[in-house]
């Protein structure tokens, strides 16, 4: 077969790398650094024999996936990090029943929460949580090789594999060689009735969880024989060794040659199940170990544990010469290397324009000219002052940067309206939540119908802008279009609130100020919850399609 | 091409190092894009490194291209740039921190300002600090505007003058490629005029 060879974006390789593999079923829910994936499976999935969806959440696009592996089709879920808390729940259930069909779950992380408002998670952590296998390629390449591979994993040993990417290996772009996807076979589905492997249900629960753990130690068996783990520079007999994973270990080759050292590395393709005698073969000669991790230093314990049996001498640095908040860099590296080696690493940094006292103000993003946001903040700033504005996640949290400084709190999709009402019982203050329509049927609907059940009353403000924008316009079950861009029946946000038992609904187009403003007054005195819709296509989208 | 440039670099490496800056919405991507191809059309190993989401509605963007024989890391860290390209003014002075000893600058006059920003005299006054001989300060927003009535192309126009000043070791020839590998049909006329617009000495 001939070899192909292109630039390719992180994300798009893993698309390539799914294709290649055979896959069936895509769904995921659109975040950076992940949103790519999806977006190209909408625009090829027809042409490849492929279904694809933009599913309402990450919980229950994980479950469209496993319906399909169930029956018999190769699947991919995409996601950004805060997805795998979403989906969580059925993510380790999945891990006892394990899969039929092959699936590969792609969790990407942000460090330095370059587009992430929550946290700075570390998504490895569900490994342990979940015990399903988790891959971290460096590079666009590796995205290609290891979803791949990732699929291969999940047939031979059915068990859903994770693959874990971050910013800079998603949205990073670079060579890649690759097969053609021409005459892929796909499977033909079949749900063959199998509640022994299909229900978690006590006593069998038990069971599956003894399978589970075998099963993991048959992985690990085939983990210590991968070619994914690798050592370079195997005939620097120094006394130090670095062990790394990920786009760290492109930063540390970087640094290595950059200080002109010879140090033999230990890179990591598998984070779970760990190759541990591999570990133990590269650490036990070894006076001292340098881990490279960005974020949570999980594997900097896994070694010191490893050590404690093979080489209760070995000196481990990681986490005390590195940080533990935002992504790493060769400069970084090159300096905690520096101190361990004691050689000398100044970076050229400066041309000194004496800029020493110029601080440079902060250029926030905004929102666009144009943009619906823009009039029901500043309606909201100006008329309910007093009122505590919870926030949620989309362009309007920008309602938290200046100049509008509006926003009260901030937590996790939804979450506006289920902390708005939490205020609102603790409370007598006037409570407004700001939620877009993406969100709003992502984790809204669940928070309302506590606010109607439970008797609260926040005033719902839905900026309806009528697409998930932020991430990349993608379509939304407010849109009336499918992740395919086919026509589907068009949710309105107005008559699911209705059918949750809010009594007083207003749908309006937010450029209407003198509307919008009575209409919050009004609602802000009412006894019970409201919900103002505020419809009005995003800016950016409208400009687009008018040049289209 | 690159060996000669390397050769006028006090470092002793094998990498081309850029950092591109600007505002989200100003076609940063695109322009990272053209030069990838470019770099890999001349057949140089390359790693770049960009951001999606929120950072681009109009908020400060910093993106890296690296290519040469071997790249590594697809970050370019602080000193480590041979050229820093700025498609607005106050954005290119913010980089100026990243700048090391050997890096030029290619800023675009362009001044958008924002509530608490610094005016543009004060912009000036420091980014003239860059020694001479290292400065570029092109007007690539009026002159697209001028030209070609259309300012989304200043990049491309950057690029061209990059190009033709051989602030880049690109061939010409290479880029013009990369731009038609890279820009769709209906805007390629544009993107094709705004390159060769600086590239006058052809």
């Amino acid at each position: 077969m001939n070899k192909n060879s292109k630039i390719l974006l992180g994300n798009e390789a893993i698309v390539k790398g799914a294709l290649s593999a055979g896959v069936s079923f895509v769904s995921g829910y659109p975040g950076c650094p992940a949103a790519e994936i999806g977006d190209e499976f909408g625009k090829i999935a027809k042409e490849n024999g492929v279904y694809a969806e933009w599913s309402t959440n990450e919980k229950v696009a994980l479950e469209a996936a496993i319906g399909a592996s169930f029956s018999g089709l190769k699947s991919l879920v995409n996601m950004k990090s805060f997805g795998i808390n979403v989906c969580a729940d059925s993510l380790l259930p999945l891990a006892y029943t394990g899969t039929k069909a092959g699936m590969v779950i792609v969790v990407a992380d942000d460090p330095s929460c370059w587009s992430s408002a929550q946290t700075e998670q570390d998504s490895r952590a569900y490994a342990y949580l979940s015990h399903i296998p988790v891959l971290e390629p460096s590079d666009p390449q590796e995205c290609y090789d290891f979803a791949k591979l990732g699929f291969e994993i999940s047939e031979k040993f059915n068990t859903p594999v994770i693959l874990r990417t971050t910013t800079r290996v998603a949205h990073q772009r670079a060579v890649v060689d690759f097969d053609p996807t021409s005459n892929i076979q796909h499977q033909t589905p079949n749900f063959v009735k199998n509640p022994h492997q299909f229900c978690t249900m006590p006593p069998r629960v038990l069971e599956m969880k003894k399978e589970l753990l075998e099963k993991i130690k048959k992985i690990r068996q085939f983990v210590e024989k991968s070619s994914t783990n690798k050592v370079s520079l195997k005939k620097s007999s120094g006394s130090l060794g670095i062990v790394t994973s990920g786009v760290s270990y492109l930063h540390t080759l970087e640094a290595i040659k950059e200080l002109g050292l010879s140090i033999s590395v230990l890179k990591l393709g598998f984070f779970y199940p760990l190759p541990e005698k591999m570990i133990a073969d590269f650490i036990k000669d070894k006076k001292k170990i340098l881990v490279v991790e960005e974020l949570d230093p999980y594997l900097e314990k896994e070694i010191k544990r490893i050590a404690k049996d093979v080489n209760p001498k070995l000196q481990v640095f990681g986490k005390n010469l590195l940080p533990e908040i935002g992504e790493l860099d060769s400069e970084k590296i090159a300096l905690a290397l520096a101190k361990i080696t004691g050689k000398k690493f100044s970076c050229q940094s400066g041309i000194s324009l004496q800029l020493g006292k110029l601080e440079i103000p902060k250029r926030y993003p905004k929102l666009c000219q144009g943009c619906p946001h823009l009039y029901i903040l500043s309606v909201i700033k100006k008329f309910a002052p007093d009122a505590i504005i919870g926030g949620d996640i989309g362009c309007y949290m920008i309602a938290g940067y200046p100049p509008h400084n509006i926003q009260d709190y901030l937590f996790s999709m939804g979450a506006s309206l289920g902390i708005g009402h939490g205020i609102k019982k603790a409370t007598n203050q006037k409570v407004i939540t700001l939620m877009g329509d993406g969100t709003f049927f992502h984790a809204g609907i669940p928070a309302l119908i506590n606010t109607v059940y439970n008797k609260s009353n926040p005033l719902v403000v839905v900026l309806d802008n009528r697409i998930t924008a932020m991430t990349g316009h993608q379509n939304n079950p407010g849109t009336g279009k499918t992740g395919m861009a086919e026509d589907t029946t068009e949710l309105r946000i107005e008559e699911i609130a209705k059918a949750c038992g809010v009594k007083h609904i207003k749908v309006l187009d937010p450029i209407n100020m003198q509307e919008l403003e009575e209409t919050i007054k009004d609602f802000l005195s009412k006894e019970e919850v409201s919900l103002i819709v505020c419809k009005r296509i995003c800016a950016l989208l409208a400009k687009r399609q008018a040049k289209e | 091409m690159l060996k000669d440039r390397l050769k006028n670099n006090s470092m002793e490496k094998n990498n081309f190092n850029i950092i591109i800056v600007g505002i989200g919405g100003q076609g940063l991507i695109t322009l990272l894009s053209i030069i990838d191809e470019a770099a890999f059309v001349e057949g140089y190993d390359i790693r770049s490194s960009e951001l999606h989401g929120l950072s681009q509605r109009e908020g400060s963007v910093e993106i890296h291209v690296r290519f040469g024989e071997k790249v590594y890391s697809p970050l370019v860290h602080d000193g480590q740039a041979d050229l820093i390209v700025g498609l607005e003014i106050l954005e290119g002075l913010r980089a100026v921190n990243r700048a090391g000893k050997q890096t030029e600058f290619l800023i675009d006059g362009y001044y958008s300002p924002f509530i608490g920003s610094l005016r543009k005299e004060e912009i000036l006054e420091n980014i003239n600090k860059i020694p001479r001989d290292k400065l570029h300060l092109v007007e690539a927003v009026d002159i697209c505007k001028k030209e070609l009535g259309n300012e989304v192309v200043s990049g491309i126009y950057l690029l061209g003058y990059a190009v033709n000043k051989k602030l880049i070791p690109l061939k010409r020839e290479s880029v013009l490629q990369a731009i038609k590998n890279i820009i769709p049909e209906k805007y390629l006329e544009l993107n094709i005029k705004a390159f060769e617009l600086a590239n006058y000495d052809k």
